[in-house]
């Protein structure tokens, strides 16, 4: 089956052909099969792919497709890597993929663009799988590019609205900002290597110097943070809620946006050489983990709450792998996954429900009619908040024992991140869930349970949320850490913990208490107390208003980036170009007009081009006679 | 011999256009053109068959005393842009159905005396020749925008002219120069020139290098001798414009790779870099301009500008990876630009206007133009499995090897294409209808097919540049060895 790896991407790439040739012609449940049954066999020969590996000796295989760009010693063939960080991927991708291909044939179903819709979805899971298949860093940027080709068609879906247009380029640009470090990443790692086929390029790394490799290590973040949605890069993301649901919960939750780490953890060597770029990666990714969770507390439409979050989340999982904990980002990816998408899709639930509505401040009391809604998001909740035994839980409190070891400091940074989340996650159940109705009569009217391709996605995950953790049970616990194992041939694995085990139930216990502190403030807050988030902006104290507006950085990128590169645009076009050069070209165009008029009232008859070329050619022979 | 014939058959059918009555003329054009492209395809597979093959080269006396001789010849690089130039043309004329020029008869004959120019320019063995063949292409396209053209044509046309004739007579000086270093028998052949070149001193190369590359700078046209470009593309009629950016722009960096780079090593290492330092300042500075165009034709004229110079410096880099690039880009520009000046010809058509914020919505109008004009964008943007990723990512990888600020600069353009390609793209297609727009209509046929072959074009080489790279890697290879 490994050798058939290649139908893994080929099946999507035959549902995205048949729609986007076909998919008009076709009935609304035929493009909509097609898409979800390629993305099944997807799933199907990927759990085989996976089985197989298992029991291989050989854990790293790789497959030629076809030889792709050959330059003299570049080399590039298209190329797949079957080994059990990419298999890990292809399960996530095509399973979580397949779980939402579902879901969106109920969700989008009264859409227009409904085959269109399927057309991007299958691309874009094609895309993905390229990205986490490929056998060297170009195939990977093919995949990095391809993804966010189909982010920027599926945010700007619904293309009469411009605001969703504008959040669509967004995106693209801000990506872009980050594949150029990609690609000079990519160019460092050829002129050091002379190769970038994974295996050969870390079979040479011992031989590069430690500047090269924290270079190339920090050139490959800056594509990370624009893809993960990172400081600075991070602001297109929560724009791109405006895309559909599913495609927030597929691509903008659980898979395009965790490809900066599946990037990092494919690259590990070159950062547990280089102590200088994991710190940088560690502290961008708590920096980012807080800064986001704090814009969350505030947000009042449940999209973009959830859109922070993941923000935070994927921090956290940086901050993990700063501090060479690979297989517990890989475990929080995961289990992230499996919650974050439920969340979402819930989300999308609810949005269903309230016809289209997305401000809490319009929700409340919904868990009557939407029970099956309400309580798989219930269970996502705690997973995210890290109570256990939820799968949040285990990943969580992984990374923060070993972000522990790493620097205190930085690990109550994860802690505090965690407490935030802890109670914007309630408060937005809160909100929407309990209290009473306020929305419109029409609204309350309308509310209803969703349908079956809704609500089963929805239970399964639910079901993934809750007991995702087995898959990475705790070491100290006596347990086998089933994906620290599973990755043992990919990662640089760190020394064992060298914690006692009372420090870790200490640590352990203080984090569960935390969050359980934090829920209950916020059942205090919003429960007890009613209170709602403001409906006026001017109500807002002046830190909260900072924090509404998150923080201004929209606003100050626009002033310090897009603004002056217009302004210089107009002033290169208006007057440099236009009046300074062509101002010069044309002054020699007429002087030497103005020579030619004077000779011509010496002679008489026409004299068209070679006058001047006479002129020129006196010039020219003055010159080489200077140049001898 | 048929390289000769590729440079004589449109010679002929274009002598007959013109003496050619009414109608027909629009189908006998095509028919030639393909005939053309059905002969180049002949010799792509003699060359495949065998590089050395007698059939690929044509060497007669022409004027004895002077040493000057017909001699024309293929290898892997002229032969790709060959092939650019006799599939695009039947694109070109395509493109044209939907518009009534008058006099179609001397229009299309012009047009294919331009595509026997332009072969005997690519395939040219012989300096004298070259200089000739560079000069005769020059005719066609005067009079193609002066007669054809739009408003203000006399004086945008005029300026053209002079500033691409001042240009090449500049590049005759460099090529006498160095015939006159031939030795005893006095020779225009090509190898000799290059031994004659590199046997100069320093001074007297670096006098050949900027000769020479002032000629080819003009024509690109490269940072800063680029004001004629704008307003030339925007005033020619389409297919003027198709002609000027497809194929005659790769003139210039034909120019570079065959009758720069072997012939002054030494003026190349001094001075390259003050050459690759003006094609990365105008990578920047025509897609910053680019940015704030309002009137489409002249956006695709300043991203021309901006593609042209990544292709100037990576030549210049003299690189395995930066020429290759460069010469995969070469055709990969010349396909997607007449894709993206068609797509401004049919706005016109279809709405009266080109202008960004005049249009808006027609995606909601006609899906399909918004599907074909998308890939087109994406070609552009060099996104992966384009074939403008292809040419883009050996030309940054060659640019890098030369100077890794150069190219982290120069790759700014990735960031800056996609402002400016997307932008447009919304302001044109996406969002609400404008109410001063009338219905858009369906695409005509022949504009249908040129769009799907564009199309199709952009993701076969991209997905598949084999074929592409094994024409241009052994023979940039060997070129490269004339400089070591």
């Amino acid at each position: 089956m490994i050798k058939l790896v290649g139908l893994i991407p080929l099946f999507p790439l035959i549902g995205f052909l048949i729609n986007g040739f076909f998919g008009k012609k076709l009935s609304k449940s035929i493009s909509g099969a097609i898409a979800c049954i390629s993305v099944l066999a997807s799933f199907i020969v990927s759990v085989l792919v996976f089985m197989e590996l298992h029991h291989a000796a050989d854990k790293s295989q790789v497959v030629e497709i076809f030889s792709w760009i050959n330059s003299d010693s570049l080399k590039i063939p298209f190329s797949f890597l079957v080994d059990p960080l990419s298999t890990w991927f292809l399960l996530i991708i095509t399973g979580i993929g397949f779980l939402i291909h579902i879901y969106s044939m109920g969700y989008m179903h009264e859409d227009e663009g409904f085959s269109r819709f399927f057309t991007y979805l299958n691309l874009f899971v094609f895309f993905m799988l390229l990205l986490v298949l490929g056998n060297n860093y170009l195939v990977m940027f093919v995949g990095w590019e391809g993804v966010g080709l189909c982010s920027y068609l599926l945010i700007g879906f619904w293309f009469k609205n411009n605001s969703y247009n504008k959040a669509a380029n967004k995106a693209f640009v801000m990506n872009r900002i980050g594949d150029l470090g990609f690609l000079l990443g990519i160019f460092l790692i050829f002129t050091t290597f002379g190769s970038i086929t994974f295996n050969e390029v870390f079979g040479k790394v011992s031989a590069a110097s430690t500047g090269t490799v924290t270079a190339i290590a920090l050139l490959l973040f800056i594509g990370a943070m624009g893809k993960s949605a990172q400081i600075p890069l991070y602001t297109w993301l929560p724009d791109a809620m405006a895309g559909p649901t599913p495609v927030s919960a597929l691509i903008h939750a659980a898979t395009m946006v965790t490809a900066g780490i599946y990037m990092v953890v494919r690259s590990n060597i070159f950062y547990s050489m280089s102590a200088t770029a994991s710190e940088f990666v560690a502290i961008i990714g708590a920096i980012t983990a807080l800064f986001a969770a704090t814009i969350g507390l505030l947000q009042t439409d449940i999209k973009k709450v959830l859109a922070y979050s993941t923000v935070s989340q994927l921090g956290l999982m940086f901050l993990a792998l700063g501090v060479g904990a690979y297989s517990s980002a890989v475990f929080h990816v995961t289990t992230h996954a499996f919650f974050k998408a439920l969340l979402f899709l819930g989300a999308g639930s609810v949005i269903h429900a309230m016809g289209g509505e997305q401000d809490i401040r319009k929700m409340g009391g919904l868990k009557k009619a939407l029970p099956v809604t309400f309580m798989t998001m219930f269970l996502g909740t705690i997973a995210i908040s890290g109570l256990p035994p939820f799968s949040g839980f285990f990943s969580k409190d992984e990374i923060l024992a070993h972000v522990y070891e790493h620097s205190p400091a930085l690990w109550f940074v994860g802690v505090l991140t965690s407490m935030l989340t802890a109670f914007y996650m309630f408060r937005m159940m809160f909100l929407t869930f309990w209290g009473s109705f306020r929305g419109t009569h029409e609204q309350k009217h309308h509310l209803h349970e969703s349908p079956k391709s809704i609500t089963i996605p929805l239970i399964v995950l639910a079901v993934l949320s809750v007991g995702g953790g087995v898959l990475g049970l705790p070491e100290f616990w006596g347990f086998n850490n089933y994906i620290g194992e599973h990755l043992d041939s990919v990662i640089i694995r760190k020394n064992p913990s060298i914690m006692p085990h009372d420090t870790e139930w200490m640590l352990m216990g203080l984090t569960v208490i935390s969050a359980v502190a934090v829920i209950y403030f916020a059942y205090q807050m919003f429960m007890k107390n009613g209170v709602l988030p403001v409906e006026n902006e001017k109500q807002l104290k002046s830190w909260q208003k900072l924090v509404y507006n998150k923080y201004y950085v929209d606003e100050f990128y626009d002033a310090i980036i897009r603004k002056p590169v217009d302004g210089i645009s107009k002033a290169f076009h208006k007057f440099f170009d236009i009046q300074v050069i062509d101002g010069i070209v044309n002054g020699v165009g007429s002087t030497v007009n103005w020579i030619s008029g004077l000779v011509r009232k010496v002679q008489t008859g026409h004299i068209g081009f070679y006058i001047m070329a006479m002129v020129l050619g006196v010039i020219v022979i003055l010159f080489t006679t200077l140049m001898k | 011999m048929l390289t000769g014939l590729l440079i004589i058959f449109p010679l002929i059918a274009s002598l007959l256009l013109f003496v050619m009555k009414g109608e027909g003329a629009k189908k006998a054009v095509l028919g030639f053109s393909i005939i053309e492209f059905a002969m180049s395809i002949y010799a792509y597979v003699t060359f495949k068959a065998d590089a050395a093959s007698k059939m690929l080269y044509l060497n007669c006396t022409w004027v004895e005393s002077l040493g000057i001789k017909f001699s024309v010849g293929l290898d892997g690089i002229s032969l790709l842009l060959v092939l650019l130039t006799t599939f695009l043309v039947p694109l070109i004329i395509l493109s044209s159905f939907k518009t009534t020029y008058e006099k179609p008869n001397a229009f299309y004959g012009l047009i294919l005396l331009m595509q026997s120019a332009l072969v005997g320019v690519f395939t040219a063995n012989d300096g004298f020749l070259f200089y000739v063949f560079w000069e005769l292409a020059l005719i066609p396209i005067y009079f193609i925008c002066l007669l054809w053209g739009g408003e203000n044509r006399g004086k945008i046309t005029f300026k053209f002219f002079v500033y691409t004739l001042f240009g090449s007579l500049f590049m005759l000086i460099g090529l006498i120069f160095l015939y006159n270093h031939t030795g005893e028998v006095k020779s225009w052949n090509v190898n000799d020139l290059y031994a004659a070149g590199r046997s100069l001193t320093e001074a007297q190369q670096t006098f050949v290098f900027w000769m020479m590359f002032l000629a080819f700078a003009i024509k690109m046209p490269i940072f800063p001798l680029h004001t004629w470009q704008p307003d030339t593309y925007v005033v020619a009629p389409t297919q003027g414009t198709m002609l000027l950016s497809g194929i005659m722009l790769k003139m210039g960096t034909f120019g570079l790779i065959k009758w720069l780079l072997p012939v002054v090593p030494l003026a190349l290492a001094k001075w390259g870099g003050l050459a690759v330092t003006l094609s990365v300042i105008g990578i920047i500075y025509a897609s910053c301009i680019a940015i704030v165009q309002k009137d489409y034709k002249r956006l695709i004229a300043y991203s021309s500008i901006a593609h042209v110079g990544l292709i100037a410096a990576g030549i210049l880099s003299a690189t395995q990876q930066g020429v290759q690039g460069a010469v995969i880009q070469m055709l990969s520009h010349g396909i997607n630009v007449v894709g993206l000046f068609l797509i401004a010809d049919i706005l016109m058509r279809h709405t009266g206007t080109r202008e960004i914020d005049k249009l808006g919505g027609i995606r909601n109008m006609n899906g399909q133009f918004g599907v074909l004009f998308l890939i087109i964008m994406l070609g552009s943007v060099a996104l992966p499995l384009t074939n403008g990723f292809v040419g883009e990512f050996l030309l940054l990888t060659g640019v890098y090897q030369y100077s890794h600020m150069f190219a982290a600069i120069a790759g700014l353009s990735v960031i800056l294409g996609a402002v400016y390609m997307l932008r447009s793209y919304q302001g044109i297609m996406l969002g609400e209808k404008k109410d001063s727009l009338g219905t858009f209509g369906s695409l005509a046929e022949s504009d249908k097919i040129v769009l799907l072959i564009v199309c199709a074009a952009i993701i076969g080489f991209g997905v598949y540049p084999k074929p592409l790279n094994d024409l241009a890697e052994p023979a940039v290879k060997a070129l490269l060895q004339n400089l070591k």
